[in-house]
């Protein structure tokens, strides 16, 4: 028996949406990311490998008319560091220069001052364009962004930075990377809980406490002398290989909430374990997560070990089911090129599902919702 | 990972970048928030530990501000980031700590507790839980992803009772428990059913079928395979009258065998044959022998296995036997007496068979198969499990058609002239006893002049040095296993890089 996950999963977008493409100038996305080629690999290149998507689908449409939903190709996440990591500061005065294209160039905006707009903004905090959760929180989404449908991998609930009738998606994981590292299923999985990551950021948090909540120092603290928790700061070669051999794979909160390690766990079979209070996990309505994961509440972290081996074996073996169908794990890859039932069709399922738009969302003329000069004095700046 | 690295060491480096953000203030006010942040660091300094944080709770936390203000206390009496260079110590909390300011229903950002439990030690009764977890979690995945329908497995083993019986039961019975399928296990024991290997078996929890072969084992090598032959032959036998289901494995006591034989021989429809590895060759033979040997390996170089040989699509076409041309000269005649044993031209390791095939009747019993009540009778002499068949070319190969060795052929028994205790019982005491502070290590020897000491097979030979001699001795009438015969070895070569 198979699992049946629901088969919203299996949905063909295809005739239900069009989405018309916006036509940039380069410099908003192909020359950014000429300057910066790392944008494809790290987590937040989903943005990229959407718009390469939209570009070549049968859901695209050249008639702005008959479009239901309008995508605007800006990468926000290609401002990179040299160590890699993307710096946000620049991000909301480009998204502003955008908006500010479209609204001239095109009547869409106008029409609708962006309801039937969506954008992906993959970074930490969403739209709220800042690494840092304090800053985020202040900051706030983008004004500009307050009537588009966000698709975003921050996800939690009651938070500033997530808007209703946002989509969760996944971070990005290479799936030919995790293809080529599989091993054979009849491996026997001989580790209980694995985890590998930082306990305390001792760079940027060193009395603790601030990063992930305290919880991932509670996991390590708690349970670094148990034998049944293969957890460590290590970086191994076998990362892949070790989580196919772990029943549970701890996936707890960092600076944000969520991270690979869910796709990770899902791709490989080993039963995700998330410790992130009120989070928002990616495709939410159409992925069962209940039923698939194990949530444990951040201050329940200490009694972690008894709440896992006190799951009932036919639990264990339901999950376990679950996770290995095989359109769960495709609905958390974005394969290049793209396949049925993968997280760019849940995309567009989810797009699809808030179709037809309401009749508010067509704005009377004249009528004007967005304050054009809201926000911080600095996002006012060109780019 | 690169992507999970991507979110934490340097999550936050741009705390660099920051101030080039506030650098836009105007310079007065600038010059004193600069002088007031001075301020502030000297007298942390003073105090020992940040006390911002202290006086932000003070003034702006909510309800029980006493009770808040003790526990936030207790939180910030650290030393401060520059002394520990290393994730501070944990913090046992025990009663959690009140969550930092938070609006109503939010998880709120700040500062929160780590929370560690009182006794952070595995409880035995979880661990014990989690174990049983996994074992059901793994049988769950053989059944998913392992062979389907996997048929039981009919284990035949003739043996007798003799000095290494033991060493050759315990490692068969230890693989033999390690198989995942249902076994039954037919041990034919020539000279009758005796204590001896009663009580071997009886240390398995397997279904154990001891069949008595009231006839003593010969001592010649060539009579004993024979004699083995038709041990086994009487199992067939019983097998055939008791009608029991399964695949037919031919286990030798002293054979070694992989974990994936049993689940290769899942396959097999009526008779099978694998490749079976032939270790004849000693393991550390004198030096001008082995110089002899290797000139004569390089020209022939045969490979010691015995098995199917096939063609490029897979079909049986001929077998692999052992060429026996090197070994002639050392091998071995009667048991016992230290020299390789070299097999027969296929031995009946490498094949497995249906046991329907030797049924009475049986669905689908191919008519290629003799039937066994005719087999063996009138002085015919069975030499492989092929003289059960009329024609031989229905065999199949298994192991991805013989190329991969799933079981080793070995014969290894204790020299006519050893001395190893009965039953491996020490009694009476030992006659000679080295002293403990005496190291076991000599001093090193000039001169190696080469002393066989008693042990089987002449797998290993020893060097010795004059030195030491008195000291191998002692050794020798100790209890000597297989195994430490090897530890003797790497110690006479220790001595000998000790002396380079």
């Amino acid at each position: 028996m198979i699992g049946s996950a629901g088969d919203v999963l299996e949905d063909d977008p295809v005739g239900r949406l069009k989405v018309f493409v916006y036509e940039l100038p380069s410099k908003y996305n192909k020359k950014i990311l000429q300057k910066d080629p790392r944008c494809l690999n790290h987590m937040f290149a989903a943005e990229i490998y959407m718009h390469w998507f939209l570009l070549s689908s049968p859901v695209r449409t050249f008639n702005p008319e008959e479009a239901d939903w309008f995508y605007t190709p800006v990468y926000t996440t290609c401002d990179l560091t040299p160590s890699g990591l993307p710096l946000p500061f620049k991000s909301p005065r480009m998204m502003r220069s955008a908006i500010e294209l479209i609204s001239t160039n095109w009547p869409y905006w106008n029409r609708t001052e962006g309801a039937d707009h969506f954008f992906v903004v993959p970074h930490d905090f969403g739209a709220c364009f800042h690494y840092q959760e304090e800053k985020a929180i202040e900051r706030g989404i983008l004004h500009m962004l307050k009537r588009a449908t966000l698709v975003q991998t921050f996800g939690q609930r009651n938070h500033v930075c997530l808007k209703d009738g946002s989509i969760t998606i996944p971070p990005y994981a290479p799936p030919q990377k995790m293809q080529t590292h599989l091993i054979p299923p009849d491996t026997p999985r001989s580790i209980f809980v694995y985890f590998r990551g930082l306990f305390y950021d001792v760079g940027n948090d060193p009395e603790g406490g601030y990063y992930a909540r305290g919880a991932r120092a509670s996991v390590w603290e708690n349970f670094k002398n148990n034998p049944l928790f293969d957890i460590s700061t290590d970086h191994p070669t076998t990362y892949y290989e070790d989580m196919q051999r772990a029943v549970f794979c701890l996936c707890p909160l960092g600076w944000a909430p969520w991270s690979p390690r869910l796709v990770e766990a899902v791709v490989f079979g080993c039963i995700p374990v998330v410790i992130a209070d009120d989070i928002v996990l990616p495709f939410a309505d159409a992925i069962p997560w209940e039923e698939i994961g194990v949530f444990v509440a951040e201050e329940d972290v200490p009694k972690l070990d008894t709440i896992l081996t006190s799951i009932p074996i036919e639990v264990i073996l339901r999950k376990q089911r679950l996770l290995a169908n095989p359109s769960m794990k495709q609905a958390m890859l974005f394969p290049q090129p793209a396949q049925p039932g993968d997280a760019f069709h849940q995309i567009l399922n989810g797009l699809a599902r808030k179709l037809p738009h309401d009749k508010n969302v067509y704005l009377k003329p004249g009528q004007k919702i967005l304050n054009w000069t809201a926000g911080p004095v600095g996002d006012l700046k060109p780019w | 990972m690169k992507q999970s690295a991507g979110q934490h060491p340097n999550r936050r480096p741009y705390s660099a970048a920051v101030p080039e953000e506030a650098a836009a203030l105007r310079p007065p006010s600038f010059l004193f928030w600069s002088a007031v942040h001075v301020l502030c660091c000297l007298v942390s300094a003073a105090l020992g530990f940040r006390f911002s944080r202290l006086l932000f709770l003070l003034l702006f936390s909510p309800a029980s501000h006493h009770h808040n203000h003790h526990h936030h206390v207790h939180l910030l009496r650290q030393p401060p980031a520059a002394v520990i260079p290393f994730p501070p110590p944990p913090r046992p909390d025990l009663p959690p700590p009140p969550p930092p300011p938070t609006v109503a229903g939010r998880v709120g950002v700040g500062r929160h507790g780590i929370r560690v439990r009182p006794w952070p030690r595995p409880d035995p009764a979880e661990v014990a839980r989690a174990h049983e977890i996994l074992v059901r979690l793994q049988q769950e995945q053989r059944l998913r992803y392992g062979v389907k329908d996997p048929r039981p497995v009919i284990v035949v083993t003739p043996t007798y009772a003799r000095t290494f019986q033991a060493l050759h039961l315990t490692g068969l019975l230890h693989s033999l428990m390690l198989v995942p399928y249902p076994l039954t296990w037919l041990v034919v024991e020539a000279g009758g059913v005796s204590n001896e290997t009663a009580a071997l078996l009886a240390h398995s929890s397997l279904p154990v079928v001891h069949l008595p072969f009231h006839e003593d084992m010969p001592v010649l090598w060539n009579d004993r395979h024979r004699f083995e032959a038709r041990m086994r032959l009487r199992a067939l036998r019983v097998i055939r009258e008791r009608r029991l289901d399964g695949i037919v494995v031919f286990a030798d006591d002293s054979n070694v065998h992989t974990m994936e034989l049993f689940d290769e021989i899942q396959k097999v429809q009526w008779m099978g044959a694998l490749s079976v590895g032939i270790l004849a060759h000693s393991a550390a033979p004198d030096a001008t022998a082995k110089r002899q040997q290797r000139a004569s390996e390089q020209e022939t170089s045969p490979l010691p296995i015995q098995g199917p040989a096939c063609n490029s699509s897979g079909q049986l076409i001929g077998w692999h036997t052992f060429n026996y041309l090197p070994y002639a000269k050392k091998a071995a005649t009667f048991v016992g007496d230290g020299v390789t044993v070299l097999p027969t031209k296929l031995e009946w390791a490498g094949f497995v068979l249906n046991s329907r095939l030797l049924w009475k009747e049986a669905e689908g019993k191919p008519n290629w198969a003799r039937d066994l009540d005719e087999v063996g009778i009138s002085g015919e002499e069975i030499e492989s499990p092929l003289d059960l068949l009329k024609d031989a070319s229905f065999v199949e190969p298994l192991g991805n058609c013989g190329k991969k060795v799933l079981l080793w052929w070995l014969r290894a028994e204790a020299r006519y002239d050893s001395k190893f205790p009965s039953r491996w019982v020490i009694d009476p005491p030992l006659e000679i006893v080295v002293p403990a502070k005496r190291t076991p290590w000599p001093d090193a020897p000039p001169d190696l002049p080469y002393q066989r000491i008693a042990n089987e097979g002449g797998h290993v030979e020893k060097h010795v040095s004059k030195k030491v001699r008195s000291y191998r001795s002692k050794r020798s009438s100790r209890n000597k296993k297989k195994h430490e015969t090897h530890v003797d070895t790497q110690v006479s070569e220790m001595s000998s890089a000790q002396e380079k």
